[in-house]
């Protein structure tokens, strides 16, 4: 299958369910995922709306290449106006719910006002309701799938749903997928919440509607694809072994791990919460904390990480259900709830992120606002009374019981739900919140990887690693080596990631893949299931109109070149050790390159050449 | 001369029993020691050695046979590795 050419329209205000054709023009335009949503989206969206208001929609959606046998062809978006960001909002999910979607033959689904009262979308192929939540609410994400399989009698249900805090109105809430995995940025929970929608449950039995375009070629070139993937050293050893959390010692090394709010660049307990550290037996239990690697529908990759909790550590010693296995420790939250407020302890990081999962809240927006919070202590800014305990920055105590303030929605946790760009706001230091556009940095220092603060700055969804991972040329040379501490160059190479995983994002496929595959890998997956011709020159250009058409949405919504820009302490305070001591991120010299690079104005805005060249 | 030798992810199989738990030995190394000297003393598979970094820098492959190590230098080596 490629496209299933059906859509599913869900009124929650009315509590109808319509089937809709797929634009079929516009998918030779925006492929799928990312991109085709991106396009419902923007046509049908005034970008001024309330991200919370019933006028808001939500869409989730599948690529062409989802549930198919393309490696890592498992993946979905959602799509929204962010709820932290109020900028176009984007993330993607792995797991077994994408596939699952495509199955039941629809390819995407776009919710649209606000039910009454709590409901859940049950998709069963054609069979389409929606169904009372009321016992549902209040429940976690692990509850919620539990009750669900249980009452459909089906333990093949795929379930994706919000936890409390995306009902508590926590800004920066996850829609969690198969236990473990998340769209977890910009706050796309929050607006699932905002329309009284607790979860999707899923089961695809009819395989799917749509065709092929070249079966046997397809076969082929997936075939091909994969060895590609198993032949590569990071994507067939580095990924499966160490998982993503291998970065944390490399990343310190290089001076560039954000440490106790961006304070420091180098953290003296990296190791102790490092892939390295996961594999080692505990002289508690002798157990190590890794279990096992895992994979999502599809990959062949296996990057995931599950993992077993110490029972005796202070965070879980009388709570046995947090003993078994459970997802994480990824790279991302292990530095979001350890390195980036000081904490070097890597049972209480596991504890908290499976908090995030089970209450579905994103673990870098969480863990960068602790570290907020943590320098507002610091300060005397935040008082022992007001947080209701002492916050310094390391303590592992304050991070479990805050994070548990957080999912349920008490003392202080409120204020922390609202991310840090909020709170930094209401006590007066609007300065101290490390992210753009209202969403926090994710797990590199850009005073030491100079293109990741141009990637930072310019991501139509806020803050994000994602949009553009100069990492993989400035620090780990894929596909070729850069240097992370000079900004030259730097305006195209971003540009170029920006396109090229715009590409990916709205194909179906995993973006680690780009650890192996460059464009001309996946263009003879797409050309051969997709109808019509997908040349690499399509695809390029389709990448950098999708590219284009987000910053429209986010230009009309009210954003300008002035959010396209880092925090202070980031451009004034240079890293104090390592390679990039004395530097500063060179994000204004670096922003009118790329403005000009893009073909926008020196205000940021796309010319009309650009648009004519790209047919928006 | 000290030099602060790391290895790490699937090279640090290569370090004694006793450096694992750290990455790191304290190497007593002579004047003039090159990196691709290090790489060859601990028998470190050339394929393997994809990230060198000394005090954080990057040493191109093409640079480990002439760059000498300076005393109190952190040599510190990964095999491909990529995260997210």
């Amino acid at each position: 299958m490629a496209w299933n050419r059906k859509l599913l329209r869900v009124d929650l205000s009315k509590g109808t369910c319509k089937a809709e054709p797929l634009n079929m023009e516009w998918a030779q335009e925006y492929l799928g995922q990312r991109g085709l949503a991106t396009k419902y989206f923007v046509e049908e969206v005034d970008p001024k709306v309330d991200p919370l208001a019933p006028e808001n929609k939500l869409i989730m959606t599948t690529g062409p290449l989802t549930g198919t046998v393309a490696s890592t062809g498992g993946r979905y978006s959602v799509v929204t106006k962010g709820a932290l960001t109020g900028a176009i909002a984007c993330s993607n999910s792995g797991g077994y719910f994408g596939a699952e979607l495509k199955f039941s033959g629809w390819d995407m689904i776009i919710f649209e006002g606000k039910s009454p009262k709590p409901v859940y979308l049950s998709i069963e192929d054609d069979k389409v309701e929606l169904r009372d939540a009321s016992h549902l609410w209040g429940k976690t994400v692990f509850q919620t799938e539990e009750i669900i399989k249980s009452s459909h009698q089906d333990p093949q249900i795929r379930v994706s749903s919000i936890g409390r805090s995306g009902e508590n109105g926590v800004l920066f809430a996850c829609v969690v997928n198969d236990l473990h995995r998340a769209a977890g940025r910009s706050g796309v929970g929050t607006v699932m919440g905002s329309k009284n929608l607790k979860a999707v449950a899923v089961r695809g039995k009819s395989g799917s509607g749509g065709a092929l375009k070249d079966a046997k070629g397809f076969m082929a070139a997936t075939k091909a694809a994969k060895k590609v993937l198993a032949d590569n050293a990071v994507t067939g050893q580095g990924l499966p072994k160490y998982g993503t959390q291998v970065l944390m010692n490399v990343i310190n090394e290089m001076g560039a791990l954000p440490t106790r709010n961006h304070r420091d660049v180098q953290f003296e307990d990296a190791r102790k919460i490092s892939g390295e550290a996961m594999h080692e037996k505990r002289p508690t239990d002798g157990k190590t904390h890794l279990v096992t690697n895992a994979a999502c529908f599809g990959c062949t990759i296996a990057c995931g990480r599950i993992s077993r909790i110490d029972e005796t550590h202070f965070s879980v010693v009388n709570k046995p259900q947090y003993w078994g296995a459970s997802g994480g420790l990824e790279y991302e939250a292990a530095w979001a709830l350890g390195a980036a407020n000081g904490v070097g302890d890597l049972e209480a990081l596991q504890y908290v992120n499976v908090l995030c999962n089970e209450d579905g809240f994103d673990p870098i927006t969480f863990g960068a606002t602790i570290a907020a919070a943590m320098e507002l202590y610091d300060l005397g800014i935040l008082t022992k009374e007001q947080i209701g305990l002492e916050a310094p920055f390391g303590s592992a105590q304050a991070l479990v019981e805050l994070a548990q303030m957080t999912a349920q929605g008490i003392g202080f946790g409120k204020e922390l739900g609202m991310g840090s760009a909020r709170l930094c706001a209401k006590y007066g230091r609007p300065e101290l919140s490390m992210g753009v556009k209202k969403q926090e940095f994710p797990a590199y220092d850009s005073r030491g990887i100079q293109g990741m603060g141009l990637g930072y700055a310019t991501s139509n969804r806020g803050a994000c690693h994602l949009r553009a991972y100069t990492v993989a040329s400035e620090v780990l040379g894929i596909p070729v080596k850069t240097d992370p501490l000079v900004t030259e160059g730097k305006a195209d190479l971003v540009k170029a990631f920006q396109d090229a995983t715009s590409v990916f994002d709205s194909a179906g496929v995993c973006a680690f893949t780009t650890f192996a595959w460059s464009l001309a890998d996946l263009q003879p997956q797409l050309d051969t299931a997709c109808e019509g011709d997908w040349t690499m020159e399509k695809l390029a250009l389709l990448g950098e109109r999708i590219w284009n058409m987000e910053r429209l949405f986010n230009n009309a919504a009210g954003f300008t070149a002035k959010d396209d820009d880092l925090p202070p302490r980031l451009k004034t305070e240079a890293a104090k050790t390592g390679p990039a001591k004395g530097l500063v991120n060179g994000i204004d010299k670096m922003r009118p390159e790329y403005y000009k690079a893009r073909g926008w104005t020196p205000e940021g805005v796309p010319t009309k050449e650009t648009l004519d060249r790209l047919g928006l | 001369m000290k030099v602060i030798f790391k290895l790490y992810a699937t090279l640090q199989d290569y370090l004694p029993a006793e450096a694992k738990r750290t990455n790191a030995q304290t190497l007593h190394l002579e004047e003039g020691t090159t990196v691709q000297q290090i790489i060859e003393r601990f028998a470190l598979p050339q394929k393997l050695c994809h990230l060198v970094l000394i005090d954080g820098h990057f040493v191109p492959p093409g640079e480990r046979g002439t760059r000498v190590l300076e005393d109190g230098a952190i040599l510190a080596i990964w095999p491909p590795v990529a995260g997210g």
